[in-house]
């Protein structure tokens, strides 16, 4: 198949829409606003639904509507716009909706930049709304690493009934990559795969026959019931969906961890710094939630691996985790550029060299 | 023995959380029987563009929190029916201030009365929202006598009309008690309304595309 050039915005809309999204809800936020606009131009060519909700809260309450009637669902926002929808994507994971959200994140706190960041890591991976509750978080790295996850990420919604969240970043929004664009998926919704559709009630249908969408469980018996069953999903998960690459860490003494576009420049930096005779690797996860935390384990946890660094543009976020996967077991250090500021190849090579000194 | 009346079908037997003497079961009971009616008469068919789409809202989700999605939703003209139940109080979380409690009205988070100085007038949704180019019918109404109930059922029905032939944003403002948190009886809390709650909010038509079409 042929490559295209394409800007990665566009591409992970036009991704979604072949994997069968057909309603989305969004407010224009910078750098995703290239989404909405092509969705807007998109959505009616195949008798979609595109929507400008009034603000975000509304966009995920959209969401959540559109959801529950079995249809394939995306909306789009960037970090501030993210912090909005929070209420509504912690009330569609209680009400254990499959939907997709996309976060091409920005510096923050606040309105912070409009330059690409990885503040969210938290947000994304540990909560962000109220309750117990966990997305099913990719980190992609590049432009075509999103489509081929957006291919297959209605289907994990679906299977898992969870919300999918696409931890990406201003960057991969932003450039331009050659990519292979799959073929359209047929996608129609199926009343027997899911009964808990919300497929309207008509006159002759049984009377007894609901679909209830809801998150509210006055009962607290039933309340912990639902949520020892949230908590079985997301072990199941936890157990089939972990994703992750080793860049040269067979024989590597340290390893870099990294994800999203940062572990791009790590890449670099590793290419340079092994044709200099030095033994690192990268690992990056692909899922975040869930951690590749036995991967990791395997990688790092090994006599010949005396460091580890973890590369963030954060304060260190998904270091928590790096630390929590190796318990202790080896010493993990950490660079990190903080808001927006991405660090460069040489940057990174000297850190690590500063490191194999100090070894 | 003859059977001269029966709850209708459509509502479960799944029991109210509400206090005696809530209106909500007399509104509950008119949504249901509009539907029920709809589908009698076949105008609620599988054949219909669009299904029956309606909500079921109180004065903090359409007054306050929610005050930007019910304008937005009438301003695009959603092909909705909105049943709001407007009963000056937040009654679900035990009778706090709403933008519709009156002024001078004591509430648990107003104790010395709403002061209009800051914290404004009771809001006129139903006003409102009628100036807003989308919507499509707008009828306040109140559940306080017979004669009202009848009349509210009947505008609960016609919105659902409209909204079945896909006319555009409707909405009931039904007037209610709330015995419980306004601290009265049952029926002093319905004098209530009348003396309080009716003056503030007249009821009427606020919009009505459907008869200006005509």
């Amino acid at each position: 198949m042929a490559l295209t050039l394409m800007k990665g915005s566009e591409a992970i809309a036009e991704a979604a829409i072949r994997a069968g999204a057909r309603f989305f809800f969004g407010y224009p936020i910078t750098p995703q606003t290239e989404i909405p606009e092509y969705m807007s131009a998109r959505m009616p060519e195949l008798g979609g639904c595109y929507l400008q909700a009034e603000s975000e809260v509304a966009a995920i309450n959209m969401v959540y509507g559109a959801a529950g009637t079995g249809e394939r669902v995306i909306t789009s926002s960037s970090s501030p716009g993210v912090s909005l929808k929070q209420e509504g994507i912690s009330y569609i994971a209680g009400a254990r909706l499959p939907c997709v959200i996309l976060n091409v994140m920005r510096g923050g706190p606040g309105l912070g930049s409009i330059q690409a960041s990885q503040g969210d890591y938290f947000q994304g991976v540990k909560g962000g709304g109220n309750g117990d509750y966990h997305l099913l978080t990719y980190a992609p790295a590049s432009i075509q690493e999103a489509i081929d996850i957006m291919m297959f990420a209605f289907d994990k919604a679906e299977k898992y009934r969870v919300p999918v969240l696409f931890l990406a970043d201003g960057i991969i929004a932003q450039m331009m990559e050659p990519v292979e664009m799959p073929e359209m998926v047929d996608f129609k919704v199926d009343p027997e795969k899911k009964p808990w559709a919300a497929t309207g009630w008509k006159p002759g249908d049984d009377p007894k026959k609901r679909a209830v969408i809801n998150s509210l469980y006055i009962n607290t018996e039933e309340l912990s019931e639902h949520n020892e069953l949230l908590q079985s999903v997301y072990r199941e998960i936890e157990k089939n969906e972990v994703l992750w690459e080793n860049y040269k860490t067979e024989d590597a003494e340290i390893v870099v961890t990294a994800f999203g576009t940062v572990a791009r420049v790590v890449k670099s930096a590793v290419d340079e710094l092994r044709a200099e005779g030095v033994k690192v690797g990268l690992f990056r996860p692909i899922s975040v939630w869930p951690f590749p935390t036995q991967a990791l384990r395997d990688t790092v946890c090994r006599d010949q691996v005396k460091a580890v660094l973890d590369v963030e543009v954060n304060a260190g976020q998904m270091l928590e985790d790096v630390k929590l996967s190796i318990n202790g077991e080896k010493p993990v250090d950490f660079f990190g550029h903080l808001g927006s500021q991405f660090p460069t190849t040489a940057e990174i090579k000297q850190k690590i060299l500063e490191m194999k000194e100090a070894m | 023995m003859s059977v001269v009346f029966e709850k209708t079908q459509l509502l479960t037997d799944k029991p109210f959380h509400y206090c005696p003497g809530c209106n909500h079961g007399i509104i509950h009971r008119l949504v249901a029987e509009s539907i029920d009616e709809l589908v009698q008469e076949g105008k609620l068919e599988a054949g219909n563009v669009i299904g029956l789409v309606f909500t079921y809202q109180g004065d903090g989700d359409l007054a306050s929190i929610g005050t930007a999605e019910i304008v937005h939703a009438a301003h695009r003209g959603e092909k909705i029916v909105t049943i709001f139940v407007n009963n000056a109080i937040y009654g679900m979380t035990g009778g706090q201030m709403a933008p519709t409690t009156l002024v001078g009205q004591k509430t648990t988070t107003s104790p010395y009365g709403r002061d209009e100085a800051w914290c404004g007038a009771p809001i006129k949704m139903s006003e409102m929202l009628a100036q807003v180019p989308g919507s499509y019918f707008i009828q306040r109404c109140a559940v306080n006598n017979n004669g009202n109930i009848i009349k509210t059922k009947k505008a609960i029905k016609k919105a659902m009309e409209y909204q079945l032939e896909g006319k555009g944003f409707c909405m009931i403002e039904v007037l209610s008690t709330c015995p419980t948190n306004w601290g009265l009886a049952p029926v002093e809390a319905m004098k209530w309304l009348e003396e309080n709650m009716i003056p503030y909010y007249p009821l009427g038509v606020y919009k009505d595309k459907g008869a200006d079409e005509k």
